[in-house]
């Protein structure tokens, strides 16, 4: 029953959007306050009932209802509750429906917090609801997850074993919170169009959306990488799978918008630009999620056997990133060019961030879709694999990271390159010694590492200069540095640590090449070395868990003859499934990690694969670092917003129509 | 299986071989005595793809059709065969497919230069903005062109136009 309540739920929200799409913007188009105020009512409604309907879904998979479809065919009785629940979003349909629930999720914070003027946010949020029916039709029509089964199955398939794992319950609806969380700004900027009006005001009241999906994605980004780490059985952190470039291609966009937006708010230039990344950031979201759910890049030949959901989702996003491009084809010139500013600028150099990140954004879309597009035209099969991203993104990124510190210190409007240089020669020179250091105690191999390694702490150190800079600027009296750092805006803070960030992760992925690794058969009381590490294969172990049986082998960790620590691969067997699944043991030492895998006995031993990865920690960890600055960049336009209503500010600025 | 694939992929576990996800890929039993001998098979095998599998190398599988290439590879080093003449002689049995790194040819022109000509795009478009605006921030000896009185004009208004802007 409860399901059925469900799915009438996810109906009725279906009705909703469409009243949330269609009527408010009919009364923005005639000026009709009343019509405009649907607007929040309906958004608001919409949540309440999407989230009703996902409840129901939870409800069913918590209690093993294989009546259901998808229950019967993503769990089990045996599954332990917590994965019961993340399953619900293991599934292709519950995975749809997390979508659109964190969709309408932000529609009703919209509803709640969004400023920048009545009339925009009524018709942002007419386009959510747009959104919103769009995909919870695509949900009713081709993938519901409250179908039945009759007469109903009593034990279920069970979920991938790769997906019963805390990983799911993290990384996906992070990633969906950033990946949707753009929605906002797509959506502001579609308002901006229509009404064409588009100003500061307009960037004041999408940057803390912008920088909330940018900080959830990130965080998504980061955990979804620490996952396929682990699970993966040989310490790969990026694939640069299509999936995972699908995440990817909204970061960059979205990282360059927030860029931009500072210049236009600043120095209201970039108008046009600002508005292309804020459709663009969202528009990759869309494209990703019809990559990932068509099933077009598993195979073409799956895509075509079933091609009505792709379709769907096809037809979806021509609509939205069609009619989203053709709107803003149309209104955009009429956009007023800001003032024109000097190269040698922080607005100068904050354009030629925006071009790397773009660019780089542009080689991943391309890069992703290049194989499919050549194939459907000329027939010829390529693939453009990790060594393709690596080089191009790589190049790239070596230009955001030169010129990132360069960019930071220098002034608005016009700087003086001169003084920076002198400014950051400590930085430069402190930067290119650490990674001579670093690099000697590797042989200076492989070159790319070193390069990266000095470009890394180069971005890091430029971070704290520039800090320190504004905290120390006014002198070194401990009273007068206290007093200057406490009057630093969010904003700097914000800057600091996701700068800081970007370089600690960046250190950490040059440091991959700078590993360890041992291939080898052992059988007990044998010992493999890795790096500074022995490792002693001691003790066997079967451990038996909810729904799967374990072999654990026990590994003593030595350096030098001194026991620093264990570390206990398995292999665990998934009876529903038949299925084996190899758990990596992993254990961190200072901020570096010793991973071991072991595969199935055979007749010389057991097979063991071991490395020491120096500094691998600080991959997530700047992963972590940089979303905590996004995260203070938000809270410190919440604050911006809550100091404007306090004093209540006059009239922004209107732009031209 | 290729479904469950499928969502495996869509959670961004990536890379997931269709029937042996999670293990070793290189088993002990595989690798040379020679260690540079080896570590050109590691190098070339991280260059190509498992045919089996979505977007993971040779290096990466577990699948047999990996091993079974990782082996011949390993054979044909032995043999004294150069890095060039394995990929090839691989390009001639299974195509351009097995490249993770696709040959820069005609066909593949576009997507090697992609980065490059966004970059040269956005120079030029800022290098012409910038050259426009030129004639009106440089100099203060030769009279203004009515070309360039019109621009200062309008720079002049469209810096006071938005009256409460801040001037950090």
């Amino acid at each position: 029953m409860t399901v059925e309540l469900g799915h009438f739920a996810l109906a009725l929200a279906l009705g909703l959007a469409v009243a949330q799409f269609v009527v408010p913007l009919w009364g923005a188009l005639r000026g009709d306050a009343r019509l405009m105020s649907v607007a929040s009512g309906a958004a608001t409604g919409q949540f309440v009932f999407v989230a009703l309907a996902f409840g129901a879904l939870v409800e069913a998979h918590a209690a093993s209802d294989f009546s259901v479809r998808n229950v019967y065919e993503n769990s089990h009785t045996l599954k332990p509750l917590i994965y019961k629940i993340t399953g619900v979003w293991g599934s292709h349909e519950g995975s749809m429906l997390l979508w659109i629930l964190i969709l309408a999720l932000f529609g009703a914070m919209v509803a709640r917090g969004a400023r920048g003027g009545e009339a925009i946010r009524s018709v942002a949020l007419s386009l959510q609801g747009a959104l919103g029916a769009a995909f919870i039709a695509f949900v009713l029509a081709t993938s519901d997850p409250f179908q039945r089964l009759w007469p109903a199955p009593r034990e279920g398939q069970d979920l991938n074993p790769l997906l019963q794992d805390p990983g799911l319950a993290i990384h996906p609806p992070l990633l969906y919170l950033g990946y949707v969380g753009f929605s906002v700004a797509f959506s502001f900027a579609g308002a901006a169009l229509i009404l064409g009006r588009f100003d500061a005001a307009w960037t004041r009241a999408v940057r803390p959306w912008a920088l909330l999906a940018w900080t959830f994605l990130t965080l998504g980004i980061a955990m979804g990488s620490y996952w396929a780490y682990y699970t993966l059985g040989w310490g790969g952190f990026w694939f640069w799978d299509p999936v995972e470039n699908a995440s990817l291609m909204p970061w960059l966009a979205g990282t360059a918008f927030l860029h931009s937006a500072i210049v236009m708010e600043k120095r209201e230039a970039l108008k046009v630009w600002t508005v292309f990344l804020a459709i663009l950031a969202f528009s990759l979201s869309l494209l990703g999620t019809f990559l990932v759910r068509s099933g077009v890049l598993t195979s073409v030949h799956a895509f075509a056997e079933d091609p009505r959901r792709g379709v769907f989702i096809l037809a979806i996003e021509a609509f939205f990133i069609g009619g989203a491009f053709a709107l803003f084809a149309l209104r955009a010139p009429a956009l007023k060019q800001g003032a024109i500013f000097a190269p040698l600028s922080r607005e100068g150099f904050l354009v030629a961030n925006n071009v790397l990140l773009f660019a780089a954004c542009v080689t991943v879309v391309v890069g992703t879709l290049y194989p499919l597009v050549l194939q459907a035209t000329t027939g010829q099969k390529i693939t453009v694999g990790a060594p393709y991203f690596n080089t191009l993104v790589g190049a790239l990124f070596a230009g955001v990271c030169l010129l990132l510190p360069f960019g930071h210190q220098l002034a608005w409007k016009r700087g003086d390159l001169l003084g920076v240089t002198q400014r950051l020669a400590v930085v430069a020179l402190a930067a290119v010694a650490a990674a001579l250091v670093l690099g000697a105690a590797h042989g200076f191999a492989p070159a790319t590492s070193v390069i990266a390694a000095g470009l890394a702490i180069f971005v890091a150190l430029g971070a704290f200069l520039e800090i320190g800079r504004r905290a120390f600027g006014g002198g070194f009296s401990p009273a007068l540095v206290i007093a200057r750092t406490r009057g630093l805006p969010l904003a700097a803070w914000a800057a600091f640590f996701a700068h800081l960030g970007f370089g600690i992760g960046l250190l950490g992925v040059a440091a991959t090449g700078w590993g360890d690794e041992a291939i080898v058969s052992l059988r007990a009381g044998d010992t493999a070395h890795v790096g500074p590490y022995a490792l002693h294969m001691a003790a066997f172990d079967t451990r038996k868990g909810a729904n799967f049986t374990a072999d654990v082998v026990r590994f003593d960790v030595s350096e030098g003859g001194r026991a620093v620590a264990t570390v206990s691969p398995a292999r665990r067997h998934y009876p529903v499934r038949n299925m084996d699944v190899a758990q990596a043991g992993i254990v961190t030492l200072g901020l570096g990690q010793v991973y071991v895998s072991v595969g199935a006995p055979d007749a010389s031993g057991i097979p063991v694969r071991a490395f020491w990865k120096p500094l691998v920690t600080l991959i997530w960890i700047g992963g972590l670092v940089a979303a905590f600055g996004g995260a203070l960049g938000f809270a410190g336009t919440l604050s911006k917003r809550r100091a404007r209503k306090v004093f209540a500010a006059a009239p922004l600025p209107q732009a031209a129509e | 299986m290729r479904r469950r694939a499928q969502i495996a992929a869509a959670l961004a576990l990536a890379a997931l071989c269709l029937a042996a996800p999670a293990a070793l890929a290189v088993k002990p039993d595989e690798v040379l005595p020679d260690k540079a001998l080896e570590a050109r098979a590691r190098a070339l095998s991280a260059q190509l793809r498992c045919l089996v599998c979505q977007n993971e190398s040779i290096d990466e599988s577990d699948a047999s059709f990996a091993r079974d290439l990782r082996l011949m590879i390993r054979r044909e080093l032995v043999a004294g065969w150069s890095d060039a003449r394995i990929v090839d002689g691989l390009v001639h049995d299974y195509g351009q497919f097995i490249l993770l790194r696709p040959r820069f040819e005609p066909a593949t022109w576009a997507l090697w230069g992609a980065p490059a000509l966004v970059v040269a795009f956005a120079g030029l478009a800022v290098a012409l903005r910038a050259r426009r605006s030129a004639p009106a921030s440089s100099t203060d000896e030769a009279p203004l062109g009515a070309a360039e009185e019109a621009e200062l004009r309008r720079l002049i208004d469209g810096a006071a136009a938005p009256a409460g802007r801040e001037l950090t």
